[in-house]
């Protein structure tokens, strides 16, 4: 019998150098996996594999040395512990994330809630060439936003409310862009300087900030043979339908111009800049 | 701003987070309410977290000063228990 190695691929088994042998990707949605998973992982990987899993790079669990053999029934026992066969090859992979504001205290968005509605929506998805998204909860980026294809970054747009102020200057001296000051007794917000990081409204002692909780995107960002810093082109986004929209239109150029085994990057950069720079803002325009 | 007189002082910065609040917590704890504490801190994490971290606990922050060597002040009311 022929064996489908593509086909493979695409359901997560990786052909490894010796004979027979697939490392098992597992989908993984922002690094989150529960103990009744990681129980099954551990006794797949006992049974299965060679005891041992690999943590990928991007958040993904694979256990190498899985049997040709062996595939069917290595789906089987994972699916008793609710976990599935990740992707690989041309398509959307796997959605990373932070831990984001439901845990950490600089997050500015729930990043693992926006991961999961991303993986709902785009997860193997086949597309022309790989494409990664990731979600990182503020400025400090752990997640690195811009290596993906579509980086999503959140941020805060604040407002300063006078009348809760009571001018400690804590702000002021934390800001790290330089964007607040103090003449006499009024706080001036330079807008062109805010970055969005919140740290302003997070030390604030007194809660004389009104937040706006946004999305910052990034396009095209590589991280593998060449290296590419993903673009921002569009300001903060603060509502879903928005983002969920521009997003939409960034995969469908990827999807409608790239050429097979072409990164986003590459594409935007061989229909020009301008072009695709003019159908992001018309759809964040809406 | 507000006049205030400082009952006590503290420095926090020979530690380091978390060890930060913890010392300025204990500090706080020693003062009666409406008594005012200032705490000499770094620059960065401390002056990131401390203040909201004082307001949190139910202390009320007056003011932060910042010293030229790049230190701070932050001057604390302790709050009713």
């Amino acid at each position: 019998m022929d064996v489908d190695y593509a086909l493979l691929k695409k359901g997560g088994f990786m052909r490894q150098k010796q004979k027979n042998c697939f490392s098992l990707r597992l989908k993984v949605v922002g690094g989150h996996l529960d103990a009744k998973q990681l129980s099954v992982i551990a006794e797949v990987a006992e049974k299965y594999g060679e005891g041992y899993v690999h943590l990928t790079s991007r958040q993904g669990v694979e256990i190498p040395f899985i049997k040709l053999d062996d595939i069917d029934d290595v789906k089987t026992a994972l699916a008793k512990g609710d976990c599935e066969p990740g992707v690989c090859g041309p398509r959307v992979r796997t959605v990373t994330a932070c831990q984001g504001k439901a845990i950490c205290p600089s997050g500015c968005i729930d990043t693992y809630a926006l991961a999961q509605e991303l993986s709902e929506r785009f997860f193997a998805k086949d597309l022309p060439h790989k494409f990664k998204f990731g979600v990182t909860g503020c400025q400090n980026n752990c997640l690195k936003a811009e290596e993906n294809d579509i980086g999503i970054k959140g941020g805060i747009e604040v407002k300063w409310i006078e009348d809760k102020c009571i001018r400690c200057g804590v702000c002021e001296n934390i800001c790290r862009t330089k964007a607040i000051s103090f003449e006499g007794e009024r706080l001036i917000l330079d807008e062109s300087k805010c970055n969005c990081c919140g740290r302003c409204t997070k030390a604030c002692p007194s809660d004389a900030w009104e937040n706006n909780e946004g999305y910052i995107l990034s396009f095209g960002g590589l991280f593998g043979n060449r290296i590419h810093k993903g673009e921002e082109i569009i300001p903060i986004i603060h509502d879903k339908k928005t983002l969920f929209r521009v997003i939409d239109t960034a995969v469908a150029f990827f999807g409608e111009y790239a050429k097979p085994g072409e990164r986003f990057r590459f594409t935007i950069e061989r229909i020009g800049e301008d072009i695709f720079r003019k159908i992001i803002e018309e759809a964040y325009n809406g | 701003m507000a006049d205030y007189n400082i009952d006590e002082y503290t420095d926090i910065t020979d530690v380091v987070c978390p060890v930060t609040f913890v010392k300025a917590k204990v500090a706080i704890e020693e003062l009666e309410p409406g008594q005012v504490l200032s705490i000499h801190m770094n620059a960065g994490e401390p002056v990131q977290n401390v203040p909201r971290s004082m307001k949190e606990e139910g202390h009320k922050v007056l003011k932060l000063n910042k010293n030229d060597d790049g230190t701070y002040d932050l001057i604390v009311e302790k709050g009713d228990e």
